[in-house]
């Protein structure tokens, strides 16, 4: 039931949001060892800590955002449009 | 000769007000009605504004429940929503607070789990229950032997303390809401409504909520002094139009950033409503809770708290009992001795527990006879009161983050200020005591600082007085037995027991025992259990600790949770014709369509020999526009789209990473930087979503524009040899077969209609057109259609048809013949993965998976008795008879006369011509032939006529 400020929106609901998962970099898909891609698919971080998400605002515009996240107090220190790079203070 | 008068046995009618006590200046009943209801099914009354349990204590009734476990009789002992022992059953609803619903006309009030009556219930006088729930009963009883569970179950049925609901029950008017208030204030006592006043007046929007029926908290069953302040503290909320007031209401919880379910009951036309709430500052006011003392014989119908006494003298008008012992420790046990007196009830000695004073024992059977005081004496009486201290419900402090710390000079717990969220105060007796003023003036500076953290005010912060803590001695337990939980039958003994046999620690002690897990939630229980075991286990009450309070803080209905039902369901523009012609629905999804329209076969011939239309509008459609589409195209599918000319269709299926197939559909190239993509009806939207996915955050570079334009197009297959004979009636646009061949795409006119896109594919194995026209001309040229191909025998034909045609094409449905774990050469697609490609989603699995060679594959199968449909799902064995497959698709093939399927076979059983057992679901086996998965015109020539 948290609040994820949109920015975009502004401060919304996680229940908006679908909650992608940690942002990953995608291996190359010409060179990728079959140990690297499905570190890439299944393994993931997980930290008791900071940790760089994907969300997308399913129920609102519709963006896919960056979200820096404390994953123990849920305290959210930076989102930003994941294309264009938007944060709340720059958007419109 | 007893000193109680005997109780009187009258005629019902007669029961009505026998102990109403005259007008009283604090009474929330309005005696000039009266309201008809039935308890247990005779006949009583009582009058508006009682609740269920204060207009049967009027009539005299002091028995209302039996306990849990051991069924002993119950009465009051809270008089207010808490009250354990006054959970009824009203009409159908189970589970109601008697001693907080307020009666109304016509009620059917049942006494819960009770036989064969409440007076004589057979489970406490035979001992069976005792000797059945020791302590940990759960872990100790009906564990062995196993073939007695069945046997068990029965006997615990007829244990369990609970009401029912009948399988005839109306359903209820559930709802929801959402609310953005900036103060939510939690508790409508005086700190409650004072909070509420300031925050409202320095800006600040405020939901107030309180539990019960009225705001006042305990001014309510005060003195002229309190009446008074009650009614200018009542009086200033009203003026403020910025408080809204929720009464029968609860602060079910308090979740991150303050998200705040409150449980609103008393909406008119509604049992209950959600409002979901989102505060800028959650004010915490929900006073203190009275604390039952532990002693033996503490249950007894007669034992009850000071405030109990109280709330039914002065809000009720109720005389409480005849003659009456008070074990007081504090100056609110003092003001109940004053109530007793007032009522005109004897009260035969007040036991001082500030002077050492004590009580020992309370002695009855259905109801309280005698009080054995702690210096020996025995008071015969039939009233009970104890006031020996206060709970602190903490639960939305904690749930907030907070540790409130025992403080033993006080007897009670108390916030930890330095643990409170910036977004969450508290005020009232949670945080401190004093009298009406200080209260008040601690809280208004409260609502004055939520409103300004709120962002409502520019001023400073604001100074909060402190709001100490009064002295009270520490009184928890007289040693002599008793009850900590009354909801859950839970004894001293039993806490007592469970530290002898290593479970020394709370919240294993809550587990072993159950304590504090019934309804209440711990608010009567928890510090009690706490202090027995720390006496049981010689440490402090602070060593102890407490269990956690969690969310919510009062039993929440499953209808309250659910809300109404918003199901959406769709249809297509064709929807009235479908109905008036006999279509069989099918639910798909969240789309309602056509199934069939009477004669499924009879459809699949229509279109194989023919023309058939189906409306096939659930059919995802994204519209892609810019100069990248194409790049798009060629990442997100296995094939290559690069090479798609303008006027052309393709046919393509997308996997995800891991090379999972998960949809598929046609694109067509309308224009040079102009796509229309299909998805499957189930897919559209996660289509959409990964679309955009990999546009936003791997590709923003690319110029590719999304529209999804599902419900913009209605669209129509029309199948069949005379498809193009059919269609050519209606449009303008040319379809000579060497202008418009297979797999192209043109825009035009169709039946008057203009910007339609047309299709040439061929999902049925037929030359088929399909035909996506604006949708609110989809019921037109639907009909049009219908009408224009009269002579030519044109039928509508629905999914099953549809799906017949595709199987006997060998055409597999994503989700049907694959599932989560089918890679692309496991569902037929081998010539359509291009592995040369640079890159595209799931490329590498699936490269491995082709190097791998080990997957199963998808095949067609012929069972040799052709009349045999083996079901969908049945089992295919290797020849050891271990599984090796599985049937994906069946169906009897009108076109071949014969059975046909798809399956998912593994690799070394998967070439053409070989033989394999299919297990059906009766145990049967039959023999089948895999066969290429293309059953009806494999070269395809039906398609390009």
């Amino acid at each position: 039931m948290m609040l994820l400020p949109c920015p975009w929106c502004g401060p919304r609901t996680a229940t908006e949001f679908r909650f992608v998962g940690e942002a990953r970099p995608r291996p190359d898909p010409a060179t990728a060892t079959p140990e690297q891609w499905r570190h890439y698919l299944y393994v993931h971080a997980n930290p008791c800590g900071w940790s760089t998400e994907t969300w997308y605002h399913r129920a609102g515009c519709r963006r896919y955002l960056s979200v820096e996240r404390h994953t123990l107090t849920h305290e959210i220190r930076a989102v930003r449009d994941a294309a264009t790079g938007t944060t709340a203070e720059a958007a419109p | 000769m007893s000193l109680l008068p005997t109780p009187r046995r009258t005629r019902a009618t007669d029961r009505a007000d026998a102990e109403r006590l005259p007008p009283r200046a604090g009474e929330v009943i309005d005696r000039r009605r009266t309201v008809g209801f039935r308890w247990n099914g005779t006949p009583y009354t009582g009058h508006p504004g009682d609740t269920i349990v204060s207009a049967l204590a009027a009539a005299g009734e002091r028995v209302f429940s039996r306990s849990y476990k051991y069924h002993r009789p119950r009465g009051l002992l809270t008089a207010s929503y808490l009250d354990p022992g006054c959970v009824v059953q009203v009409g159908d609803e189970p589970n109601v607070r008697g001693a907080h619903r307020l009666l109304a006309e016509g009620m059917d009030v049942r006494s819960q789990n009770t036989w064969p009556s409440l007076r004589f219930d057979v489970r406490a006088v035979n001992g069976l229950a005792s000797r059945f729930l020791a302590t940990g009963f759960y872990y100790k009883t009906f564990i062995k032997p196993e073939v007695l569970w069945p046997a068990y179950e029965k006997v615990l049925r007829t244990f369990v303390h609970a009401g029912e609901v009948p399988p005839d029950s109306a359903p209820g008017v559930y709802d929801k809401r959402y609310a953005h208030p900036d103060v939510v204030v939690a508790g409508g006592g005086p700190a409650g409504m004072a909070a509420a006043v300031a925050a409202a007046r320095s800006g600040a929007t405020v939901m107030l909520v309180e539990e019960e029926h009225q705001l006042g908290g305990h001014l309510r069953w005060g003195g002229p002094a309190e009446l008074a302040r009650l009614a200018e503290l009542r009086a200033q909320v009203a003026a403020e139009p910025a408080i809204e007031v929720l009464t029968d209401a609860v602060v079910g919880a308090r979740f991150d950033d303050n998200g705040i379910p409150i449980v609103a009951r008393g909406v008119p036309g509604i049992d209950e409503r959600l409002v979901k709430a989102r505060a800028g500052v959650l004010v915490v006011a929900p006073g203190l809770v009275e604390r039952p003392y532990v002693f033996a014989g503490n249950d007894l119908p007669g034992v009850v708290l000071s405030t109990a006494v109280r709330r039914l003298v002065n809000l009720h008008a109720v005389r409480p009992g005849r003659r009456a012992v008070v074990l007081s420790a504090n100056p609110e046990g003092d003001a109940a001795v004053g109530d007793l007196e007032s009522a005109g009830v004897e009260v035969a000695e007040v036991v001082d527990a500030r002077r050492g004073e004590s009580v020992r024992a309370a002695h009855g059977r259905s109801g309280l006879r005698v009080v054995e005081l702690g210096d020996g004496r025995r008071v015969e009486a039939d009233l009970l009161v104890t006031a020996v201290g206060w709970t602190a419900p903490t639960s939305l402090l904690n749930q907030s983050g907070d540790r409130p710390v025992y403080e033993p000079r006080a007897a009670r717990f108390v916030p930890d200020p330095t643990r409170m969220p910036e977004n969450v105060l508290a005020a009232g007796g949670i945080v401190g005591d004093g009298d009406v003023d200080a209260l008040v003036e601690h809280a208004d500076a409260v609502g004055r600082e939520a409103a300004r953290r709120a962002g409502r005010s520019a001023s400073a912060a604001v100074a909060v007085p402190a709001l100490p803590v009064a002295d009270h001695p520490e009184l928890f337990s007289a040693g002599t037995g008793g009850f900590v939980d009354f909801s859950e039958d839970v004894s001293a003994k039993d806490i007592t027991t469970a530290a002898a046999e290593g479970y020394d620690s709370v919240e294993l002690v809550k587990r072993y025992t159950t304590a504090t897990m019934g309804p209440a939630q711990g608010k009567l229980e928890t510090v009690n259990t706490v202090a027995v075991l720390a006496a049981a286990t010689g440490r402090t009450i602070a060593e102890t600790g407490t269990t956690t309070w969690r969310p919510m803080w009062a039993p929440v209905t499953l209808g309250a949770l659910a809300g109404r039902s918003h199901e959406p369901v769709r249809y297509s523009p064709m929807q009235p014709w479908h109905e008036r012609h006999g279509a069989v629905p099918l639910i798909a999804g969240q789309w309602i369509r056509p199934e069939h329209y009477g004669d499924p076969a009879g459809e699949v011939t229509a279109v194989r020999t023919g023309v058939g239309i189906i409306d096939v509008t659930p059919l995802g459609k994204l519209d892609l526009r810019g100069p990248d589409v194409a790049s798009l195209l060629d990442l997100l599918y296995v094939n290559r789209w690069s090479t798609l000319g303008v006027g052309k269709v393709r046919y393509g299926v997308m996997c995800a990473e891991d090379g999972v197939v998960m949809d598929d559909g046609v694109t067509g190239r309308l224009g040079e930087d102009h796509y229309l993509m299909s998805t499957t009806s189930s897919g559209a939207a996660t289509v959409w979503e990964w679309v955009e996915n990999w546009l936003q955050t791997a590709h923003p570079e690319w110029r590719v524009h999304v529209t999804p334009v599902t419900t913009a197009y209605a669209s129509t297959n029309i199948a069949g040899p005379r498809s193009r004979e059919l269609l050519g009636r209606l449009t303008d646009v040319d379809l000579d077969p060497e202008r418009f061949g297979y797999m192209q795409v043109r825009t035009g006119r169709v039946a008057g209609v203009d910007g339609c896109v047309l299709w040439r594919i061929g999902f049925t194995g037929e030359l088929s057109y399909e035909v996506h026209v604006p949708a609110g001309y989809g019921l037109h040229v639907w009909e049009q259609l219908m009408a224009a191909g009269a002579d030519l025998g044109v039928r509508p034909f629905g999914v099953e048809a549809q799906r017949v045609l595709r199987l006997e094409k060998g055409h597999a449905i994503v989700g049907q013949d694959t599932d989560g774990l089918t890679q692309g050469f496991s569902a037929g697609l081998d010539g359509l993965i291009k592995l040369d490609k640079d890159d595209f989603v799931g490329l590498p699995e699936l490269r491995w998976q082709r190097e791998r060679d080990t997957a199963p594959r998808l095949v067609g199968l012929r069972p040799l008795d052709g009349m045999v449909v083996p079901p969908e799902a049945s089992q295919i064995l290797d020849r050891a008879g271990g599984i090796a497959g599985r049937v994906t698709s069946s169906r009897m093939s009108p076109t071949l006369g014969r059975s046909i399927g798809l399956a998912q076979l593994d690799r070394e059983l998967a070439e053409v011509g070989t033989r394999v057992t299919i297990r059906l679901p009766d145990g049967r086996d039959v023999t089948a032939e895999v066969t290429s998965p293309v059953h009806v015109d494999p070269e395809g020539a039906r398609l390009r006529v």
